[in-house]
């Protein structure tokens, strides 16, 4: 007998969760389509915004309105500053060179928490309102639920900044063609910088609400492998890909959690992740022309 | 200021682009050697030459996607050798691409007013908070801008098509329309009617006359259509493995011992490279 009132729940979960995938894998796509970058390092870049919050909010004990925006900010200027020095010198080398530095990347990242912050896991102090969410009888956990308006909000404002700012025009005019853009004055380098801040303070932004799910540590960056999946079913390069994939690999996860238990949930994301890339192999809103890795 | 280097050019007003005697060497093969030559102010030149003369290269290197080894280039008396190439897309120089550079994905219109980016000085906070009366006016301009240009090139009926659903001919149209919204002082054309069909080639020299006549646009252009240059140019530039071999009034070029009755004529390019292989041959 299916228990519909659970499954309900499970589901609510489900998406509340896929919204934070959903905001990590936006701050992956937008690399990827201005750059081309396959940025493997966006769960360490998480993990760094997490890492920065605590510093501020916890270290420092700054009062939260200025401990967010102040990670999220210092996050930017890591993303300025990783681009500056380890990708822009990279510009015009093989896709495969620029993937394999955010590979390193992502060592650097853990070694550098491990040595200023220690491998221990952390806690966030509690931000996110306590009372317990009720859609109906479902149960929601309250920072699901509030992590998930949160990353709402961030998936909408970057929407609508990327459809009516100029940045985000010209970041859109670069991601369509480099010529054309150099051509009609865009300055692209500087455009690839916007790309690299703009996706290291959404990851800051998805660092902060997961950390303060789950706590922080250093291999919090495993994180990044969900966001992966979701980015490769989606397609790389689609935002609409990341929104939908976000939805439905936190879908995904919950169900597999609930019903099979906690382990199998990795075990069923990459199932699904191997079913789509053998109907779809650009993922499932991607280009088709992505197949270089 | 310099007076012109060009030969056959019958004024001594100061060129609106100077290009003296660039060199631009990838490794070991040098693209371009010693290339020099001048644009006046509201003349039609046009640059010719066999496939792999350098033509595209020199375009590249005047609108700063490469930068030379020697030489250098001079726009509105300004040098402008060291400057990258979107702020020289901003100073004023505007160009379209011999293989197509549209923003796929977007609309002809989109696409148009991505030209005028680069003279839109708003950020994000002054799309929020300032709404006033000149960021109106400005957008009137704009449109105004836009709607001339959409009419000019005959292109209203497609306004809102995506670009990659467009004919060739098409396209080439609105990369020119979107070259013109940036409302440059020089409009530079990498083969604007490569690939066409009669009728879309006269609609073109056409339209290139017009944005001479009706828009005060310098047009500097690279093409393989020998009827079309002769008819159109006011000053031919004749290149030929990266070297300037003859330049002038179409007339003086066509007559240039040089160049070649045969090349003009009936595009004999291969006799025209075997002499000048051999006359290289003897001088090394």
């Amino acid at each position: 007998m299916m228990d519909w009132a659970y499954l309900f729940e499970i589901s609510l979960t489900g998406i509340a969760s896929g919204g934070l995938y959903a905001l990590a894998a936006l701050a992956f796509v937008m690399v990827y389509k201005a750059t081309r970058v396959v940025n493997i390092a966006i769960g360490e870049m998480l993990m760094a915004g997490g890492y920065l919050f605590f510093t501020f909010a916890a270290m420092w004990a700054l009062p939260l309105w200025l401990a967010i925006p102040a990670a999220v900010l210092a996050c930017g200027l890591l993303g300025a500053v990783i681009e500056r020095t380890m990708i822009r010198p990279l510009l015009g080398e093989p896709p495969i060179s620029v993937f394999m530095v955010t590979v390193g990347l992502s060592s650097v990242l853990i070694g550098l928490v491990e040595m200023v912050w220690t491998a221990d896991q952390r806690r966030l102090p509690e931000f996110m309102p306590s009372d317990p969410i009720m859609v109906g009888d479902a149960f929601l956990a309250p920072k699901v639920f509030w992590g998930a308006v949160v990353a709402a909000v961030f998936i909408a404002a970057v929407l609508l900044v990327f459809r009516y700012w100029r940045g985000g025009v010209a970041l859109r005019a670069t991601a369509s063609d480099q010529a054309a853009a150099y051509s009609v004055g865009i300055n692209v380098p500087r455009v690839f910088s916007l790309a690299w801040v703009a996706s290291a303070m959404l990851a800051a932004v998805s660092g902060i609400i997961v950390g303060s799910i789950g706590g922080i540590s250093s291999s919090m960056g495993v994180f990044g492998l969900s966001v992966l999946v979701v980015v490769i079913v989606g397609g790389l390069d689609s935002v609409l890909g990341a929104l939908v994939g976000g939805i439905l690999i936190g879908l995904v996860e919950a169900l597999a959690g609930a019903y099979l238990g906690g382990e199998y949930k990795l075990l069923a994301t990459f199932v699904v992740l191997v079913v789509i890339l053998m109907a779809r192999p650009y993922g499932l809103f991607g280009t088709h022309e992505i197949e270089r890795l | 200021m310099e007076t012109t280097l060009a030969r056959g050019a019958h004024t001594t007003a100061p060129p609106l682009l100077q290009v003296d005697s660039v060199t631009l060497a990838f490794g070991g093969v040098r693209a371009l050697s010693g290339v020099g030559f001048a644009v006046q102010p509201g003349s039609i030149t046009a640059v010719i030459g066999p496939n792999g003369a350098g033509k595209t290269s020199l375009f590249n290197t005047i609108s700063g996607f490469y930068r030379p080894s020697k030489g250098s280039i001079r726009f509105k008396g300004q040098d402008i050798t060291r400057i990258p190439a979107p702020q020289r897309a901003r100073m004023g120089l505007g160009r379209s691409f011999q293989n197509i550079a549209l923003f796929r994905g977007m609309t002809v219109l989109d696409n148009i007013k991505l030209g005028r980016h680069a003279h839109l000085k708003t950020n994000v906070f002054d799309a929020l908070l300032y709404m006033g009366r000149a960021r109106r006016e400005e957008a009137a301009l704009r449109r105004d801008i836009e709607e001339r240009i959409i009419d000019f090139l005959e292109i209203d009926h497609i306004r809102h098509a995506p670009v990659s659903a467009l004919s060739y001919g098409l396209q080439k149209r609105v990369e020119m329309a979107r070259a013109l919204a940036m409302q440059p002082e020089i409009l530079m054309l990498d083969e604007p009617v490569a690939g066409m069909n009669r009728e879309e080639t006269e609609d073109m020299a056409r339209f290139i006359l017009d944005v001479r006549a009706e828009w005060g646009v310098t047009v500097l252009m690279v093409e393989h259509d020998m009827g079309m240059v002769m008819d159109l140019s006011d000053h031919v530039v004749v290149l030929n493995f990266g070297q300037v071999i003859a330049q002038g009034v179409p007339a003086e070029v066509q007559a240039d011992p040089e160049v070649g009755r045969a090349y003009l004529g009936s595009g004999n390019v291969d006799e025209l490279r075997a002499k000048l292989r051999a006359a290289a041959g003897v001088a090394a």
